[in-house]
């Protein structure tokens, strides 16, 4: 199974909710008027888009009818199709380390998947042939540890764990360290899910951050932050808050098979330029997925 | 923010009808407009609110103000009542069977927060004098049994694990069987997670629930949920038939307008809500203050409670009488210190402000420092009951002592003193005032940068 078809696969549910319903409005109406509008708003607004994106793509149609590449409700599809491509595009280049390990840390709140994430990036790491360390750093949660091994174990990849309660940021020091005299090529660093309001976790956050920044020039080269497709609106303040206090360089959205829904992504490349890097479209090894915005948005308006 | 505050964006929008009597059809549906918009960003479902808004919207017209409101406060009003009515009422029972065990299932997506909420309930039921017994029946996701086992035990409440079975079914049977047998009253158990999409796991829950025949099926949501909230409850509560919902990560900024779009698909109502990382972080659910919040106007009510059952009002009234007398000691000082202290972490506290929640953001860490407020509580209690009676006695090997009591330096204590001198010089400022009626300005506790 290529690319496209798991991932169009994947995304079916999401597809089926976003397209089904645009085609049945565009059926349902022989010309655009003011109520064909209005659920074209709900529909958007049904998909997690958010008011003011959904403000801003409602706009982009209204100027679409005005000037004329806008004629028919057939012609809706593609048009939409292209301004969510558009606004999913990401043209900023990754970093990444001179030399030495590529240093990735994982950031989220409770429940988003980051573990099982880092489980399924060391994964595809390995298959590329790289040699991959990953770090226990959510020392918080009851058994966070164990799953992190038991991910470690299924993909071959070395770890460095502490005890439950130890210092996440000693962890990360030590998996660091280690990550240079093991000459790995890849180190994973997990995190404890925290909430993005509760600020002595975001400084503890901060810290993590820091000793990596210090004992590798540049690094994290990558801090992904690990959202669920089914978070509504707060995704927004969560991409906010955590790109204050780690500098996020990109989205990982989980769990897109099982939501109707893929809104919240637009919104957030919009409103805060940040990018998705990943995809989760499953619970297997293999379902993590390079995000691709061209990709994303033909298979959300594309032809069946 | 897009949207601190619905009451003044209302405000705006009514300000050219002030002083009207009766809530025309135009007045109503320009000011639903806003509070449509605020419910979709809250992330209540959009066939909810529609529906809502049309009711609202029909209760609303003809109205007549009441005096001491304004138009947009009165809309408000309406809206907020109607949003706890549809809410439903405090409903934080466990239905408790008369023949034990009662049997308690939570079930749920991943990453919902069964697991720490099984934990939570656990530990609730046990300070209600239960002896509650946890089951792990979440085969599945790797180290779930494990993470149950670290809960319980922190809690000291026995979880119930067959290592190699990999049958919830099986497990929850024998569960309820040694619960009877070990005398444990009540039975919770933790399910798995799924994608509700899996139509496998909703028949392992069904068979559960057929064969354990649980009294309360929980369905375990979490706060931050979007849209597709109204699609999973739904799902659920169709497949299983729920008995109420507990609502996760309320302690976070979400609006929570999931917990209209389950209410008003299941019709179940919420019993708790999970407001914290702590294992006893399970409150009760209050619909009155879920409305003021998915609205945006902060958590007035949970505040003025907080306040009231952490601030001694005997102490206070005490505190008040010693402020006008101009007798405010460095005792004094101390016990406010404290039971400032007692409400929570002061960023926290703000968030359940209105409109202080954009200010929270700019106040974390920096502004309100816990460290410092630990210092001065460390420096005071350094110091001999004569000294805290009467600062001006402190000279400079007394200085001396309490700074190497405290663990801190000789500048540390001399500010402190300065800063109490100058707070107790503010609150009596304040005081006057009070009095004329200025508001302050410029008021600074030490414990404030």
């Amino acid at each position: 199974m290529g690319f496209f078809d798991s991932l169009k696969k994947g995304l079916e549910k999401t597809r089926k909710g976003f397209t089904e319903k645009i085609e049945q409005l565009i059926i349902g109406y022989a010309e655009i008027d003011d109520e064909f509008l209005d659920d074209l708003e709900a529909l958007l607004l049904t998909a997690d888009v958010g008011v003011p994106t959904t403000n801003r793509l409602m706009s982009d149609v209204r100027q679409g009818i005005k000037n004329r590449s806008i004629n028919s409700p057939e012609d809706l599809r593609p048009f939409l199709k292209n301004r969510i491509r558009e606004i999913l595009t990401n043209d900023a280049s990754l970093p990444s380390a001179a030399a030495g390990p590529q240093v990735m840390m994982i950031v989220g709140v409770n429940g988003v998947g980051k573990t099982t994430t880092i489980g399924k990036l060391s994964h595809y790491y390995k298959e590329n042939g790289e040699k991959v360390l990953v770090a226990a750093g959510d020392t918080f949660r009851a058994a966070a540890i164990e799953q992190l091994e038991i991910w470690a174990r299924r993909t071959g990849s070395e770890l460095i764990k502490h005890t439950e309660g130890a210092d996440p940021a000693a962890v990360a020091f030590d998996a660091v360290q280690a990550a240079k005299a093991r000459k790995v090529d890849r180190l994973i660093i997990d995190t404890a899910g925290r909430l993005h309001t509760k600020s002595n976790l975001m400084e503890e956050l901060k810290k993590i951050h820091r000793v990596i920044g210090r004992e590798i020039p540049g690094a994290p080269h990558e801090t992904l932050l690990v959202l669920d497709a089914t978070t509504g609106q707060n995704a927004i303040n969560q991409a906010k808050l955590f790109g204050e206090a780690t500098n996020v360089t990109g989205v990982v959205l989980t769990k897109l098979d099982g939501t109707a829904k893929g809104g919240v992504v637009v919104a957030i490349k919009h409103e805060l330029g940040l990018p998705v890097k990943w995809i989760g479209v499953g619970e297997g090894m293999n379902d993590l997925r390079p995000f691709q915005a061209e990709d994303f948005a033909e298979a959300l308006f594309g032809d069946k | 923010m897009v949207f601190e505050g619905l009451s003044e964006k209302l405000q705006q929008t009514f300000k050219k009808l002030r002083g009207k009597g009766k809530l025309s059809e135009t007045d109503v549906t320009e000011a639903l407009r806003d509070v449509r918009l605020a419910l979709l960003e809250a992330d209540v479902n959009f066939r909810v609110v529609k529906d809502f808004i049309a009711r609202v919207k029909e209760r609303a017209i003809g109205q007549e103000v009441l005096q001491s409101l304004t138009p947009a406060q009165h809309v408000i009003k309406i809206v907020h009542d109607e949003l706890t009515t549809l809410m439903g009422a405090t409903q934080s029972r466990i239905t408790v069977s008369s023949r034990p065990p009662t049997i308690i299932m939570l079930v749920g997506l991943q990453g919902a927060g069964k697991t720490t909420t099984a934990g939570k309930l656990a530990n609730l039921l046990k300070r209600q004098g239960k002896r509650p017994l946890l089951v792990a029946a979440d085969v599945y996701r790797p180290a779930a049994i494990k993470q149950l086992q670290v809960l319980g035990e922190k809690l000291e409440i026995p979880v119930y694990v067959q290592e190699d079975n990999k049958n919830p079914v099986q497990i929850a049977k024998a569960a309820a069987d040694y619960a009877l047998s070990h005398a444990r009253d009540t039975v919770i158990i933790d399910t798995a997670g799924r994608l509700h999409i899996n139509e496998e796991l909703m028949a392992e829950l069904r068979n559960i629930k057929q064969t354990v025949k649980p009294h309360e099926i929980l369905f375990v949501a979490d706060a931050m949920t979007g849209q597709d909230a109204v699609t999973v409850a739904e799902t659920f509560n169709n497949e299983l038939g729920l008995d109420g919902v507990i609502l996760t990560k309320l302690d976070g900024d979400a609006r929570g307008g999931a917990a209209l779009s389950i209410r008003a698909v299941t019709g179940r109502p919420i019993k708790f809500a999970g407001m914290g990382e702590k294992l006893d972080a399970l409150e009760p659910f209050h619909p009155d203050r879920m409305a003021s919040r998915i609205l945006g106007m902060g958590d007035v009510m949970s505040l003025i409670e907080k306040a009231q059952n952490s601030i001694d009002l005997e102490q206070a009234k005490e505190m008040e009488r010693k402020l006008r007398k101009e007798d405010f000691t460095l005792d004094d000082f101390l016990e406010q210190l404290r039971q400032v202290r007692k409400l929570g972490p002061l960023d926290q506290i703000l968030g359940m402000i209105p409109g202080m929640g954009s200010l929270q953001k700019k106040l974390q860490g920096a502004e309100f420092d816990e460290k410092e407020l630990k210092r001065t509580e460390a420096i005071i209690c350094s110091m001999t009951k004569k000294e805290r009676r009467d600062p001006s006695i402190i000279n400079g090997s007394r200085r001396k002592r309490i700074a190497i009591g405290s663990g801190t330096r000789v500048q540390d204590v001399n500010r402190l003193l300065k800063q109490f001198v100058e707070a107790r010089k503010m609150m009596k400022r304040l005081q006057e005032m009070q009095k004329s009626g200025k508001k302050p300005s410029g008021f600074k506790l030490p414990f404030m940068h």
